[in-house]
């Protein structure tokens, strides 16, 4: 996906040129013209330093007891969503997981293709390969989605680099309150974003299907203007 | 152990080198600086000598205990930090404050396709419904309206700092000037104006490390219908625009005051930004929020008539505090993309520059201080470095930019994200002084500020490392010096009312008697993790609630997450603050219309609003813009029959 994204991208708008305003504005070149070289360059030198703040190399295993890098072979060049889990929560991890099952059934063949799932444990010392695997048959968890283990003190770095904290340090050792949030992002063109796990499925699935094409549209179609009632149409909610 | 800003094990040599690399960092700065006094005036150095703990970009380090605490168990970690500086070294007051440019009308003619009634969609425009004002009332709100602006989003290049490299941020462009914050919209209530809004960013591929090129603008505190409201729903990509369509028109004037409104919900100091759901923190971060002000028959922008305020734009300055952070090795402006809690800077903008400077002459100037956030609160303070046991007295004349019943003297004012107060501050004393507004309220991570010291029994208080109580207030000269105020020995006549010594009122609260048709509960909460009201989660496709067109409700706001500390706005009408924790709001300046209110530590705040004139689709949500893009927010409709969830 991302090298059809890219090109659709270059061919479409540059860099507005550059107005000289009362806000010391200077221009791009002299020229006027966009630096497309210069913009790639920064944005080059821009995922160097996420990669270097927030994706630190790790080896993890998968629930095929494969040996994995967290950048090289999950993060990088791809479309991901990330939540953390443990396999014997009982409490929200199984709402959350069925929630991203509905996900992936929505997302359908993207997954796997242009979007990859990963799961992260919380509790990797119990949580082993075969433990994991367990867990994703029980959900009937798709191909395309990895849940992924290894040593106690990767996992919680990798827990606190991508935010999966809370700033209370007592609050933050209950590890149940890690499990709601999903992050979703598209790594080359450094969009990271986040949803409620225990949201629709349909609402997360739209917030990754962002990150495939960000210049997706909500069509209009609705008209408050009438006086009807039409703008009004709760659906069932989860949570609700 | 050794631990890096990151929170990575670092060997002992290691972390040695960061030291002493952080020790020449500082030496550096000191290098062109004459004295400790000097270090003092850029906010580097406390009193004490020791350097002034600043926040940076967030590092979650594994452990941060250079704070302890007292007080209640399990609350104590408002008091440790979040953050660890991170910017590279910048000099203080060496470049002027940016003014923004006034934005400049175009001919309708200009405009192509010509705006329509009905959304273009055709053409590209991406607008959830035909415009109500000019179907509900050609006369008065007539198509094309008098005003027509054309802007574009795009990538702009401008110096924050001179000891930073240029930077590639978003602003907007009126086809006269591309700025950020974007051009000043001089409005007027009676003269509705039309705002084309193209997206011309540049393509995703060259967004620098964050924000989506995909946008949607927020008038912030408009009484605007919703279909040119900026709903957080209704964004749009690259090539494509929205007219939005601003009445200008008071509140009422389709219902309880009609036909003109009612006077007493005049506006004056609004703001707009960018919406988009999920990524409005990073958005607005890079640039794309400006100031929207207007003015009528009292609020003129002319010293000689009406209230006599300072004149517009003169002396009457708009001025946009925002805190940043930039990556130590490039410079360049960073923002923290795995951030859950908010986000805080090391470096303080206002309108654009880091720690600018303004030459001001010895009289009155009305400023309107807005927070554009990400996460920061501010108490601002005028400090007199010289003299600087003296409190300097200022009046607050507006909240959330509307204007008070009469104006409040005060020695600091505090607002959360998104709030405005408009000052009046009169240089006349300090004739050919040098004098600083300041923020010296103590905040170390994204939770709020720390509590207050000494007040109530029991409350949470935090201390440093060896025990010392830390206040909620810094001493004057140690908290963040935003912005320098050179004034000019010359005297100068001063046209304007003197709050001082004038008896000045300007607008009556409109009465908050009437019987509500319903009052509705709102918690804030998080759960497992997740930022949420009543339990539930943004959703573009759930309305919570139906609120009856042209009627009273009230709104519970309850604090669900102990010691943090929310910036609660409520798009379409204003509100007022009825109670905290069920007694009369404690502060002069809050009995007042308001459009965001904070909501303090384990506090229950009630509202009170009548929902007029327009129908459609709003949102409540948190203001600290993480905790928004995070999903506490939540979508209300307007409709002619309104329903009955108390808990939506």
């Amino acid at each position: 996906m991302t090298n059809r994204s890219r090109r659709e991208f270059l061919g479409a708008l540059g860099v507005a040129p550059v107005v000289a305003g009362g806000l010391s504005m200077i221009p791009a070149s002299a020229t006027g013209a966009p630096d497309v070289s210069a913009a790639d360059r920064a944005q080059e030198q821009a995922r160097e330093a996420a990669r270097l703040r927030y994706f630190p190399n790790l080896m993890l295993r998968t629930q095929d007891d494969k040996k994995v890098r967290f950048y090289d072979d999950l993060i990088k060049g791809k479309v991901v969503t990330i939540n953390f889990f443990y396999a014997k929560c009982d409490d929200v991890c199984p709402i959350v997981t069925s929630n991203l099952v509905k996900v992936q059934a929505l997302l359908g063949d993207q997954v796997g293709r242009q979007v990859f799932m990963y799961s992260f444990s919380l509790k990797p010392a119990e949580d082993t390969p075969r433990a994991m695997k367990e867990y994703a048959r029980m959900h009937g968890v798709k191909p395309g989605w990895t849940f992924l283990t290894g040593k106690p003190e990767d996992l919680e770095l990798l827990r606190r680099k991508l935010g999966f904290t809370t700033p209370d340090l007592r609050v933050d050792k209950d590890v149940t309150n890690h499990i709601g949030n999903i992050r979703y992002g598209n790594e080359p063109l450094m969009l990271w974003g986040a949803t409620p796990g225990m949201a629709r499925p349909e609402w997360i699935a739209e917030s990754i299907e962002w990150m495939v094409r960000p210049d997706s549209i909500r069509l209009p179609h609705r008209h408050p203007g009438t006086g009807t009632d039409d703008e009004h149409k709760p659906h069932e909610h989860p949570a609700g | 152990m050794y631990r890096n800003v990151f929170g990575e094990k670092v060997s002992r040599w290691r972390y040695k080198q960061m030291l002493d690399a952080a020790k020449n960092r500082r030496e550096l700065i000191a290098a062109g600086l004459t004295s400790r006094r000097d270090l003092l005036k850029m906010g580097l150095l406390t009193a004490s000598g020791v350097l002034v703990a600043k926040g940076g970009l967030s590092a979650r380090a594994q452990t941060a205990q250079t704070a302890s605490s007292k007080g209640s168990p399990g609350s104590f970690n408002v008091c440790l930090p979040g953050n660890q500086a991170a910017s590279p070294p910048t000099r203080a007051f060496i470049e002027p404050l940016p003014i923004m440019p006034l934005a400049r009308t175009v001919p309708v003619s200009s405009l192509s396709p010509a705006p329509t009634i009905a959304p273009n969609t055709a053409a590209g425009e991406v607008r959830a419904a035909s415009h109500q004002a000019p179907l509900l009332n050609p006369g008065m709100f007539p198509f094309p309206p008098p005003r027509v602006y054309q802007v574009q989003q795009h990538a702009i290049q401008v110096v924050q700092s001179p000891d930073l490299p240029v930077q590639t941020i978003w602003g907007f462009d009126d086809g006269f000037h591309a700025t950020s914050p974007g051009p000043t919209y001089r409005a007027n209530y009676g003269i509705p104006q039309l705002v084309r809004n193209i997206n011309a960013l540049p393509p995703a591929n060259q967004n620098g490390g964050f924000g989506l090129a995909s946008v949607t603008t927020h008038l912030h505190n408009g009484h605007t219908p919703s279909e040119s409201d900026g709903n957080p729903c209704d964004f749009y990509p690259i090539g494509n625009f929205c007219d939005q369509y601003y009445p200008n028109v008071l509140a009422g004037f389709n219902s309880d005051h009609a036909p003109t409104g009612d006077i007493n919900e005049s506006l004056s100091t609004l703001w707009y930004h960018d919406h988009r759901v999920d990524f409005t923190s990073q958005n607005t971060y890079k640039g794309l929020l400006g100031f929207y002000c207007l003015f009528n028959d009292f609020d003129t922008g002319d010293e000689t008539t009406g209230f006599r305020l300072p004149s517009f734009p003169q002396f009457d300055i708009p001025l946009a505090f925002a805190d940043k952070v930039y990556d130590p090795n490039s410079g360049l402006l960073a923002f923290d993309l795995f951030n859950l809690d908010g986000i805080l800077g090391d470096k303080f903008l206002v309108n654009g520059k880091i720690q600018p400077f303004l030459e001001v002459q010895p009289r009155r100037y009305r400023f309107r201080l807005l927070d554009t956030g990400p996460s920061r609160f501010y108490e601002f303070f005028l400090t007199d470095l010289d003299n600087s046991s003296l409190a300097n007295p200022f009046f607050v004349i507006a909240n959330d930019g509307n204007l008070l019943p009469a104006p409040v003297k005060v020695n600091s004012v505090r607002i959360g994200v998104a709030e405005r107060v408009d000052v009046i501050i009169d240089f006349k004393n300090f004739a050919g002084k040098t004098v600083y507004l300041e923020n010296r309220l103590r905040q170390i991570n994204g939770m709020g500020p720390v509590p207050p010291t000494g007040l109530v029994p029991g409350q949470v208080e935090c201390s440093d490392a060896f025990g010392n109580l830390l206040s909620d207030i810094v001493p004057p000269g140690q908290g963040n010096l935003l912005l320098q105020f050179r004034v000019s020995g010359t005297p100068v006549s001063d046209g304007s009312a003197n709050p001082a010594t004038d008896q000045i009122t300007y607008y009556q609260l409109p009465d908050t008697t009437a019987p509500p048709r319903i009052t509705r509960t709102f918690k804030f909460d998080r759960l497992n993790g997740q930022w949420s009201i009543n339990g539930q989660f943004m959703d573009c496709d759930h309305f919570r609630f139906r609120v009856q067109q042209n009627s009273v409700e009230n709104w519970i706001l309850f604090n669900a997450t102990g010691d943090w500390t929310h910036p609660i706005h409520i798009h379409l009408e204003e509100h007022q603050i009825l109670s905290r924790n069920r007694a009369a709001p404690p502060l002069a300046v809050e009995r007042s219309r308001k459009d965001v209110t904070q909501l303090h530590q384990n506090e229950r705040v009630l509202l009170f609003f009548r929902f007029r004139d327009w129908l459609g689709k709003y949102p409540i949500h948190c203001h600290n813009v993480i905790h928004e893009d995070h999903a506490m927010m939540g979508l209300w409709n307007v409709q002619p029959q309104g329903d009955s969830v108390l808990v939506p």
